[in-house]
């Protein structure tokens, strides 16, 4: 199953490295980044599959939240599913 | 790879625009629970909607959680309560009331529906019961809502049912009068009335309905609003149905993905996708700022129902598509007191009954959370509830009421209800009186439009 992390907010250093870094201790492996900074705002986009994690979901869930908090950032990580249906015909 | 701009796109809607899934609806037949001793078929009836609906809530948590999409309500609609009424010697409904309260707790779900009757071509066995116990049904429970079908296309007017219900309305009120009159805002009278239907107050589970199923219905009256924001303020109609297609499209592919999922999970049949736009009273999260962002100064202003039935089309043909099964009411929903820009309209006096009234004939529902004055005469809701059902049976569309009457509150006071039922002020209504039309009674024959065959 893959997910979709998303974080916008101000940017500050290590945002990529404090994400990362959640997903490698819970072996959740990064398939693609894109990541643009207009002015002060930064948006990063992560697809991550999350089949082999070593914890539930929404634990992941609530430990990127805590990083968003922290930061001041703005930090979502749904199912990829729901851009699919979305976006996709 | 998903584009980052429709990634984006999602994240906003959800974040700034108010997008949710209104409702997982599970409907539950009771028909297996008739038994001739009442206490016998409540305990029938609370171990069947305890046992269908026991992960309900939860399962919706979990699929709210892992897709990030807000799931705002989790609800039970069951088999029109009369219907299993009939069955009992004593015909107690409000001891069935009370056991359908104590189940929709257990399962801890928002409402449970389905406290209804089908009376539109004349009174059943258990119709007249559960029709007279009503107000205290609703005014001793908190969870169950009521609706009554007087009408249809097919049969006509059952007038003997729109006098009562004017009479049980305000009863209704009268009886929960201390609790800000919420009685009357669980209850609806239907004309044509769907029985698939996921939203409350009007959800029952019909006949027609298998065991157990799963209805959902989409909201996302802010996402259609800000798409029409962005767009090029000189954009002509066409243009703006185009819009409101495109959007609405991308709501109801997320309430199917919702659907499929929690109908998967919970190992019960997918019924359909009600495909709705249903306001809150949260600011930007209303379908009168809709029609204003089209152009209109003010919902209520003459072009209203012009912009509505736009819209109310829009969304229809952008949604079908976008799912494999769609049914309930499926429209643009307009209850005052639950839409923020509605609320503004009707407090400057621009939004009158009269054109909530010409504004029913194109869109889904009717004349919806209206605060009326405490002391208008029972027959004068009869008469707006006749006046309704007559819009519905001629143009074969569902049309309902539900109007609070505001007991010792007179034209301008606010009334609130508070949570997604919201509050606003008191509008008038017509002070000549209907009474000799509607103490007639009897039957209003079904139009030509009937006759298909």
């Amino acid at each position: 199953m893959k997910a979709v992390i998303t974080v916008v907010g101000k940017d500050t250093v290590g945002i990529l490295a404090a994400v990362s870094n959640e997903c490698a201790k819970h072996n959740i492996n990064v398939l693609e980044v894109t990541q643009s900074i207009l002015q002060d705002l930064f948006a990063m986009i992560m697809l991550v599959d999350i089949s082999g994690a070593n914890i539930p979901f929404s634990e992941f869930q609530d430990i990127l939240d805590g990083i968003g908090k922290n930061k001041a950032l703005s930090i979502h990580c749904m199912h990829e599913d729901i851009f699919n249906a979305m976006h996709k015909i | 790879m998903l584009e980052t701009k429709d990634i984006l796109e999602t994240i906003t809607m959800i974040q700034d625009e108010n997008l949710d899934v209104r409702t997982i609806t599970m409907g539950i037949s009771l028909l297996d629970c008739c038994h001739s001793d009442i206490e016998t078929m409540c305990d029938k009836v609370y171990d069947k909607i305890t046992g269908y609906a026991r992960n309900l809530v939860d399962t919706g948590c979990q699929i709210e959680r892992e897709y990030g999409i807000p799931i705002i309500n989790k609800r039970i609609s069951i088999t029109p309560a009369a219907m299993i009424l009939a069955s009992c010697e004593k015909k107690d409904a409000v001891r069935l009331a009370i056991t359908l309260e104590k189940a929709a707790r257990e399962c801890g779900v928002n409402f449970l529906g389905g406290f209804s009757a089908l009376v539109q071509k004349g009174f059943g066995p258990g119709d007249k019961e559960l029709l007279e116990a009503i107000p205290q049904a609703l005014s001793e429970t908190d969870h169950i809502c009521s609706s009554v079908n007087i009408g249809s296309t097919k049969a006509g007017i059952n007038m003997d049912a729109v006098g009562i219900m004017g009479n049980v309305v305000s009863e209704t009120a009268r009886l929960t009068a201390d609790r800000g009159c919420i009685g009357p805002a669980k209850l609806v009278v239907f004309c044509n009335a769907p029985e698939d239907n996921p939203f409350m107050a009007g959800a029952f589970h019909g006949a027609g309905e298998p065991d157990c199923v799963i209805n959902v219905g989409v909201s996302g009256p802010g996402v259609v609003r800000a798409a029409l924001k962005k767009a090029d303020s000189g954009m002509d109609l066409t243009g703006v149905a185009d819009l409101v297609k495109k959007t609405a499209f991308k709501i109801t592919r997320m309430g199917q993905l919702v659907a499929t999922q929690a109908s998967k999970r919970l190992n019960v049949p997918f019924g359909i996708v009600d495909l709705s736009l249903a306001p809150t009273p949260a600011v930007g999260d209303s379908v009168a700022y809709i029609l204003e962002e089209m152009g209109l100064e003010k919902c209520g202003c003459h072009g209203t129902t012009a912009a509505l039935a736009l819209l109310n089309d829009a969304v229809k043909k952008g949604g079908v598509m976008a799912s494999s099964h769609v049914g309930g009411l499926s429209g643009a929903f307009i209850p005052v007191t639950e839409d923020a820009g509605m609320i503004a309209a009707a407090r400057c006096g621009a939004l009158s009954i009269t054109k909530l009234e010409a504004m029913t004939a194109v869109c889904s529902v009717g004349l919806d959370m209206i605060n009326i004055p405490g002391d208008t005469p029972p027959e004068v809701i009869s008469a707006i509830i006749a006046d309704e059902a007559a819009i519905g049976m001629v143009n074969s569309k569902t049309t309902a009421v539900r109007v609070v009457p505001a007991i010792g509150k007179k034209v301008g006071d606010e009334l609130s209800f508070g949570g997604l039922l919201g509050g606003g002020p008191v509008m008038p209504v017509s002070t000549y009186s209907p009474a000799k039309f509607i103490r007639r009674g009897g039957r209003i024959p079904a139009p030509m439009q009937s006759l298909k065959n």
